[in-house]
């Protein structure tokens, strides 16, 4: 059997979130390749090859797959994936983009968002907003899939002085045709991605404000945690997009969740219901968000949210 | 330019939904039903662009069941010209569906697909993509805006994980909507009688001739894990307290 990694990143960087696939990948029996498409520099290729575990590493480098276009990346990773019993990719929004595309030029019914390998064509993945659990017994001669990241723990990374898997240029360059990136805007931030922090600090509607909810500033800083926001904050222009944690947003499992003026509509549950803790701080007793805290405290965030910086930053003092 | 909007007929937002006690599925059965939200917006931007003079003629095509006549109806009443179902009592897979798509695509000669980013039974998020595939049209997923720039060309925001991206496409295109990209408009009493008389036509899957056969089989519908019940706490201290405890604050 063999499986390719479809790889993320920017053309820089390899996303942390290849770890997670990585051990998706390793819970079926075969070789590992990765795939790297983009036009991607010369550390992404050496990160791609230390990736641990994997037998090998494609590289299509180019200035025409700079933006990750479907309509060029498909045809290329559909060339490559008749060759491979899985084709694999985080379920990031690149692969959501990508890979049913890939799907339909193969003539293949793929899977996406998968939380569980159960044996080498059943695959478990959530539906109706992470309400219900589908268990899917795929009958397709190559399974796609993309693999939901808080399904899987990461890989550990090899130590850097591991040898590098074998690498192979793959010098085809498709153009895209009839569309034309323009521009990207990066939301950058000092502070770790919602996928990668291990804390996530999210405002709702109930912070009322821009203003406010620029107060999860400091107390994110303060625990090097991710802000997260919900639809209604998002809509309210308190947060940007990517911001969005749920089942149009990002879905997150951090081992702890703090979810203020968040009132716990289940479209914002499915983005964070498995997160390790979950807090919730809001003023209605009756929020459904506190169903599924562990922590709930009621009362207005104005109040609460400098005790609770006041409450951190003493203990840390008695205890030196 | 004649524009598609594909609509799917899905449990409402709002209901919380129970898992059949044998694991069969979902219970769909006395359970309130809409139109999938994200189709909605994707049809209330095909209306504004037959309002600004752009399209031609809005058809709102589902296929499912016939009770998808009535998420029709709805689609009618919001603005479409005509609707078409395709009828089937089957569940059909994203790439089935993508498939009859094609299909009527070809046959009514469209030159805009407008599909919502994602079911929210399902939550695939696949059949605007496949569709562009199997057209091998241009494709802009999870748009937040769209603008045309000239008559075949339009610039399209779309929503990435790590924030905003923007194309242009040549048209024949397809586009997929998120959810910020309008608000879409209330059905007023007028219209909804209105729409009782505009086309509706209903295909039997059958007469397609499009192979639907199923390539996965569904094994079971299960619940996820019940979270522990939680505790309420009574301060900011004690919370920060619990929290150490807990292992998850330093
Ligand atoms: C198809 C679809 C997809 C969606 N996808 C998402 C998604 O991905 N993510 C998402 O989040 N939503 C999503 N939504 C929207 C979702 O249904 C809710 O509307 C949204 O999550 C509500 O956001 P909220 O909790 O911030 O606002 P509200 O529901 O208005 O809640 C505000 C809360 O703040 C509390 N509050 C008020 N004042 C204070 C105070 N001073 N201190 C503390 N608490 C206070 C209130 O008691 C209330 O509980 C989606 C909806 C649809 C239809
Ligand atoms: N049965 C269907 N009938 C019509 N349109 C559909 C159907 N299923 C999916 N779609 C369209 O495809 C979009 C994406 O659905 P999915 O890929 O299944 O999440 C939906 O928002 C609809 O626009």
């Amino acid at each position: 059997m063999t499986i390719l990694i479809i790889a993320e990143h920017d053309n820089q960087q390899l996303d942390s979130v290849n770890y997670r696939t990585l051990t998706a990948a390793r819970e079926l029996t075969g070789d590992i390749d990765v795939l790297l498409v983009g036009d991607v520099s010369e550390m992404l290729v050496t990160a791609a090859r230390q990736l641990p575990h994997i037998h090998r590493v494609y590289c299509a480098s180019a200035a025409v797959y700079a933006a990750q276009l479907p309509e060029n990346t498909a045809p290329l990773i559909a060339t490559l994936a008749k060759s491979y019993d899985y084709v694999l990719m985080a379920a990031t929004t690149t692969a959501k983009n990508i890979l049913p595309r890939v799907a339909a030029l193969l003539d293949i019914s793929m899977l996406a968002d998968v939380v569980q390998i159960v044996s080498a064509d059943t695959f478990v993945r959530p539906i109706y907003a992470g309400n219900a659990l589908a268990t899917i017994k795929s009958h397709e001669k190559i399974k796609l899939l993309t693999i939901r990241a808080t399904g899987f723990a990461a890989a550990a990374a090899a130590s850097s002085s591991v040898t590098l898997a074998p690498l192979e240029t793959m010098d085809t360059q498709l153009t895209a045709q009839r569309v034309q990136f323009i521009s990207t805007e990066n939301h950058v931030s000092a502070r770790p991605s919602l996928s990668a922090a291990r804390i996530v600090i999210s405002g709702g509607r109930g912070l009322k404000s821009a203003e406010n909810f620029k107060l999860l500033e400091g107390l994110a800083d303060q625990l090097g945690a991710a802000i997260g926001a919900s639809r209604a904050a998002v809509d309210a222009n308190f947060a940007p997009n990517d911001w969005q944690v749920g089942q149009t947003g990002k879905i997150v499992a951090p081992d702890l969740y703090i979810a203020i003026g968040i009132s716990g509509a289940i479209q914002h549950l499915a983005g964070m219901k498995d997160s390790k803790v979950i807090v919730a701080i809001n003023t209605d007793p009756d929020a459904p968000i506190f169903s599924i805290a562990d922590f709930g405290l009621v009362g207005d965030f104005l109040k609460i949210l400098p005790e609770f910086r006041v409450a951190l930053g003493e203990t840390e003092q008695t205890q030196g | 330019m004649k524009v598609l909007v594909a609509i799917k007929r899905v449990v409402d937002y709002s209901v919380h939904v129970r898992i059949r006690a044998d694991g069969s599925g979902v219970e769909t059965d006395n359970v309130k039903m809409s139109m999938n939200p994200f189709d909605e917006i994707a049809l209330e931007e095909a209306i504004r662009l037959k309002e600004q003079g752009r399209a031609t003629e809005v058809i709102a095509v589902s296929i499912g069941n016939t009770a998808c006549q009535e998420t029709l109806r709805s689609a009618l009443a919001m603005g479409a010209d005509r609707a078409i179902l395709v009828e089937t009592a089957h569940y059909l897979e994203p790439l089935a569906i993508a498939k009859i798509l094609t299909a009527l695509v070809i046959q009514e000669n469209i030159s805009l697909c407008l599909l919502g980013k994602q079911a929210i039974d399902s939550d695939d998020n696949m059949v605007g993509q496949m569709l562009a595939g199997l057209l091998d049209w241009p494709q802009a997923m999870f748009a937040s805006k769209i603008e045309f720039t000239t008559e075949n060309r339009v610039r399209v925001t779309r929503e990435v994980d790590k924030g905003l991206t923007t194309l242009d496409l040549t048209l024949p295109a397809v586009i997929s909507a998120d959810l910020r990209l309008n608000q879409p408009r209330y059905l007023s009493l007028p219209n909804i009688m209105k729409a009782r008389s505009k086309p509706l036509a209903v295909v039997p899957l059958t007469t397609l001739s499009i192979d639907t056969t199923p390539r996965t089989t569904l094994i079971k519908v299960s619940a996820p894990d019940k979270r522990r019940t939680g505790m309420r706490v009574a301060t900011a201290a004690e919370l920060v307290n619990k929290l150490r405890a807990a292992g998850v604050l330093p």
